[in-house]
């Protein structure tokens, strides 16, 4: 349906052929941008819900309380996921888990997929890579969280918490939070919560635009094959060359997907576009700049070295799976 | 009053300001609205999610309300 969209506005209303460079690069891109802000709407407002019930405080409660051998990394990386990632929550959700007496690495995990596997980046993925491609990032997303939140709580990191975190760590004071929630019934809520979708969507909307049309034009100009030479699953140093590039921009998952699709349809292996994806979505300096709050730099660079070197493991996993 | 918006400068934080600032414009209640974007500060109040909705010194709501919300939330406090 929405290709029958595309085809009318760039073949009927604008009379440009399918064979031109033009019609095709322009027939892509209103096919993409509009299937992708469809998908995007749906599945923030999806999140939305998901999230207007979730009891960020019973979870805390529940970790703080219970030993579960292991569970928790994943408890606490599912949580990571579900929240939605407003930059500016993370800090005050990272200093209630510490307060919360929350190991560290169960913390991590958290820290780890809240950027990562958000509803943008879903949204992107589903619309431009398919389901597959989505479920493989969201769930190694999830896995990465979990093991790299293990990893770091073996290093026995506390000591490099800025000191009045660890001290509030050392005091173990589990307030709850003084608030009780009002139960509003789903319907009132809906227009709230769709309101806020669309808030999303028109957030990034420029970012869709110009990432498309950047994909739209490389994908009608760029040759075949372009990047075969350069990041081609055979070349070794492809991963971990894509990451390390990655870890310091801060693209936003809207903009800087479309044009990954275009590299993969180029010639780039798809395990390399999504390490990359990872790279660029869940660590970036203005993260890192915002940590610098409640961690030292070397926690910091602890932490951001570990999760490179985990998603580089998994760009080559995928490589050799996919 | 004095009704506090928590928050740093997410689109969700700035725009519940100005949906506090609209009501208390409309309803012409006698407050005094501030945003604090200071993290120590806001760590104080001891919330988890942003933005927070504070109403003389008690957290009243979080989240992105509407204006609905907010009204009840400041008619609840006076």
């Amino acid at each position: 349906m929405i290709q029958k969209l595309a085809d009318w506005i760039t073949y009927g209303v604008l009379g440009l052929s399918a064979d031109t460079k033009l019609g095709s690069a322009l027939n892509f891109f209103v096919y993409d941008s509009t299937k992708i802000l469809i998908l995007l709407f749906l599945i923030s407002a999806i999140m939305g819900i998901i999230n207007a019930y979730f009891p960020t405080d019973k979870l805390r409660n529940y970790l703080q309380t219970h030993k579960m051998f292991g569970l928790q990394y994943l408890l606490a990386a599912v949580f990571g996921a579900v929240t939605p990632f407003c930059s500016c929550s993370s800090i005050p959700l990272f200093i209630g888990f510490v307060k919360g007496g929350i190991p560290l690495g169960v913390t991590f995990s958290f820290l780890i997929t809240s950027p990562l596997v958000n509803e943008v980046a879903v949204a992107m993925f589903l619309g431009t890579f398919g389901v597959k491609a989505t479920a493989i990032y969201v769930v190694s997303g999830i896995v990465l969280g979990i093991v790299g939140g293990v990893c770091l709580g073996r290093f026995q990191l506390e000591k490099w918490l800025s000191p009045w975190v660890a001290d509030l760590q050392q005091k173990n004071i589990a307030e709850a939070e003084i608030w009780d929630a009002e139960k509003v019934n789903f319907l009132k809520r809906l227009p709230n919560i769709l309101r806020d979708s669309w808030g999303i969507v028109k957030g990034v909307i420029v970012y869709v635009i110009i990432g498309i049309g950047v994909g739209a034009a490389m994908h009608g100009y760029v040759p075949e094959n372009f990047f075969e030479t350069y990041l081609s699953s055979d070349n070794f140093f492809a991963v971990p060359l894509a990451v390390v590039c990655a870890v310091p921009m801060y693209a936003n998952a809207a903009g800087i997907v479309p044009i990954v699709e275009v590299f993969v349809q180029k010639g780039v292996a798809l395990g390399t576009a999504i390490a990359f994806m990872m790279a660029v979505v869940g660590l970036s300096l203005p993260e890192a700049a915002m940590l610098k709050k409640v961690m030292t730099w070397r926690l910091i660079a602890v932490f951001f070295g570990t999760v490179t070197v985990f998603i580089i493991l998994l760009g080559y996993l995928f490589n050799w799976l996919l | 009053m004095k009704i506090v918006v928590l928050g740093t400068g997410c689109s969700k934080c700035k725009s519940l300001y100005s949906t506090v600032m609209r009501v208390v414009d409309e309803t012409g209640i006698n407050a005094e609205v501030v945003k604090q974007e200071d993290m120590a500060e806001i760590l104080k109040f001891n919330v988890m999610t942003l933005p927070a909705l504070v109403i003389d010194g008690r957290v009243a709501g979080k989240g992105l309300l509407s204006a609905d919300e907010v009204r009840n939330l400041i008619n609840l406090a006076m």
